[in-house]
């Protein structure tokens, strides 16, 4: 197995700067995502927490990442960030071209409906709505007529394989079609990156795997994946791992050809 | 569209929950209840005192010139009174120079009345208000005959010994006979049925068909009253301004019969359904002050009710707000849904208020004698101030949604 590595240790930055570029340019178009110097601190009480301490990251498009490291090591943190459900107290955050970090709330709520697919470790999905209503929620937030929503909605189940369970509410589904059902909410809008925060976290391990294989189905198809996980496993779907610890990215690993681990 | 889904989004939860629904919006729906029902029966009491009571004592464009005012409703202090009794009566001879004051369109004529016994030959004898009246008096107030016919001109002229009788009198004198052409005896004097007047129904469940009139100059005149004195004119213009005319005619007029300085109050009544309406006006006013507090406490409670379910269901529902923020959901939507989902819930209860409330007035106007009559405005008003009190207990909690940091929301377990 060849590994593309771009070993980049603690504080070495200098390579990552070149590829992230200057604060306050708008970065390559061929990053979708790219963070600079991204700085998050928590006050938990009187005490800082500083979860990121300065996160340079560039995402191509097209680009399946996983992005790891122990807990504490900042990853939930980023993100969220990335998710735009959190704003970084310094540096920059360029989404798709845009400067988000510095977005006001109301802002950084259409650019989530607009540019990103949440997937949740526990689902999140309504409880008492169908499967079909809630994969037509983020449509109902973008604006979109009630009937070109339901049908997007449709065909975004049927590529799940859950056209026949669109009316039953997520407490008569498994595990796994309750998180096929959020990857249908997820890419209904189209997004610019499927973001996943542990997906396989609730589910066995025969389910993960289903759901890891819709997964590289979906990067096959050229869609941006951002996975947030800390089991390896999962991990190694991905081709190219990002660890953090202690708030700072410690490794960044591209693979070149993922099928080939498959036959490990 | 939004708007829509957060209404259905209400219906849903008042579906599943539909006791708790309804304890929740229960002050909404009582204040609204007492709201409807109130109006209803003041706007029936109303109506009905403009168009049944008064308008049948008084005729339209009416008034009378009396010594004091015939109806008193309210109070009346005793100095009123002691003054009253000093006046002056309205005589006889004051009439031609009224007439004479007056437009050639005005209708006018004399009244005076008092209770006396009438007898008849099939009944026992009963007291009745007896009247006599002048030529005009039948056509100011519009009254016809069901039987017989009116008095006939010669028959004023003459002081012929006739009688008009209410429906009540010709039941009770007359039980299974035909009145007409039958004879009355009041002070053993002898009068002959000539007509029976039509139905004039009940007021306050006090029958309006117990009268009897004959004509000015027949022989009961002098039993009503002392020879020369009448209790009142009737006096009638065809419109409204022409009323107002005659009337400021008959004051000057009477005002200088009785030698009044200009700085000397009238000391006579003109009576206009208007200032016999006077007292119930102000009546109704402390009523509609009473009907607006009582629903006031009733909504306020709602109100209070309303805030507390919804901050209940916004700390329920934390996670389904961050859900929602997560895929998109701006502040206004968030704050949209709650608001719309309580301005729903309160403006279901108040659904359910107008519907208590007209079977309310309906019962009341079935089981006693107060009329009532529903209110279209008041329906609007009730649906108004329901949506209102659920918008006004909504924004706390609403906002409370809104401002949810969606990190937090999504993590809170359920």
């Amino acid at each position: 197995m060849s590994q593309h590595t771009v070993e980049a240790p603690l504080g070495e930055t200098a390579e990552r700067q070149i590829v992230v570029g200057q604060a306050g340019a708008p970065p390559d178009p061929k990053w979708i995502i790219v963070t600079r110097g991204i700085k998050r601190e928590y006050d938990m009480g009187g005490e800082i927490v500083r979860a990121l301490r300065g996160v340079d990251l560039a995402i191509g498009r097209n680009e399946y990442v996983a992005i790891m490291g122990p807990s504490g090591s900042g990853k939930s943190t980023l993100m969220n960030i990335i998710g735009c459900l959190d704003t970084p107290n310094a540096g920059e955050y360029w989404l798709n071209g845009q400067l988000v970090s510095t977005m006001s709330d109301d802002a950084l709520a259409r650019v989530r409906n607009k540019e990103i697919g949440f997937v949740f470790q526990t689902f999140n999905l309504l409880p008492r709505a169908t499967a079909l209503h809630n994969v037509e929620l983020p449509l109902v937030y973008a604006g979109v007529g009630s009937e070109d929503r339901r049908r997007r909605a449709k065909e975004a189940l049927e590529k799940v394989q859950l056209a026949d369970r669109m009316d039953h509410r997520p407490n008569e589904l498994s595990g796994g079609q309750r998180q096929r059902v959020a990857i249908a909410r997820a890419l209904v809008n189209n997004p610019s990156i499927l973001l996943a925060d542990e997906p396989t976290g609730n589910l066995d391990s025969q389910t993960s795997e289903e759901i890891m294989h819709v997964f590289e189905n979906l990067a096959s198809t050229g869609q941006t994946v951002v996975m947030v996980t800390h089991e390896p496993d999962i991990a190694s779907h991905a081709r190219r791992v990002v660890v953090l610890r202690d708030g700072l990215i410690s490794t960044d690993e591209r693979r070149e050809a993922f099928t080939s681990r498959l036959a490990v | 569209m939004l708007f829509f889904q957060a209404v259905r989004i209400a219906w849903e939860t008042i579906r599943v929950q539909k006791l708790k629904s309804f304890f929740t919006v229960l002050g909404v729906t009582i204040g609204v209840t007492f709201l409807i029902a109130v109006v209803s029966i003041v706007a029936g009491m109303s109506r009905y005192m403009q168009d049944d009571l008064i308008g049948k004592i008084i005729a339209v464009n009416a008034f009378n010139l009396r010594r004091q005012p015939d109806i008193q409703m309210g109070d009346v202090t005793e100095a009123e009174r002691r003054e009253w009794r000093r006046r002056p009566r309205i005589y006889a001879s004051d009439v031609p120079s009224v007439a004479a004051s007056l437009a050639p369109d005005v209708l006018w004529a004399t009244e005076s009345g008092d209770n006396l016994n009438v007898e008849s030959i099939y009944a026992s004898t009963r007291p009745v208000q007896c009247s006599t009246v002048s030529n005009d008096w039948f056509t100011i107030k519009k009254m016809g005959v069901s039987k017989g016919r009116l008095i006939a001109p010669q028959e004023y002229e003459r002081g012929a010994a006739v009688v008009v009788i209410g429906q009540d009198l010709a039941d009770h004198f007359f039980p299974s006979l035909d009145p007409v052409g039958r004879q009355l005896r009041i002070q053993s004097i002898p009068y002959t049925v000539i007509g029976v007047a039509d139905k004039q129904g009940s007021a306050f469940g006090i029958s309006l068909d117990k009268f009897l009139i004959a004509p000015e100059k027949s022989p009961l005149n002098r039993w009503v009253n002392p020879h020369g004195v009448i209790d009142q004119v009737v006096i009638q213009s065809p419109t409204e301004e022409g009323m107002r005319e005659a009337m400021e005619a008959t004051r000057a007029v009477m005002r200088g019969r009785h030698h009044l300085h200009p700085a000397q109050q009238d000391n006579f009544t003109l009576e206009t359904a208007d200032s016999a309406l006077e007292f119930w006006n102000k009546l109704k006013g402390y009523l509609v002050i009473a009907g607006i507090a009582l629903p006031t406490v009733g909504l306020v409670v709602g109100a209070i009710v309303i805030m507390n379910i919804m901050l209940v269901a916004v700390s329920e529902r934390t996670r389904e707000i961050g859900i929602r923020k997560s895929l998109g959901a701006r502040r206004r939507d968030i704050l949209n849904q709650f608001l719309v989902e309580s301005a729903t819930l309160s403006t279901a209860g108040a659904g359910l208020g107008i519907l208590l409330g007209i079977g309310f007035a309906k019962a009341i106007a079935a089981l006693s004698p107060l009329p009532a009559s529903v209110e279209v405005w008041s329906i609007f008003v009730a649906v108004g101030v329901g949506a209102g009190v659920g918008l006004v207990a909504g924004v706390y909690p609403a906002s409370r949604a809104a401002l949810l940091d969606p990190i937090a929301a999504m993590r809170q377990e359920t």
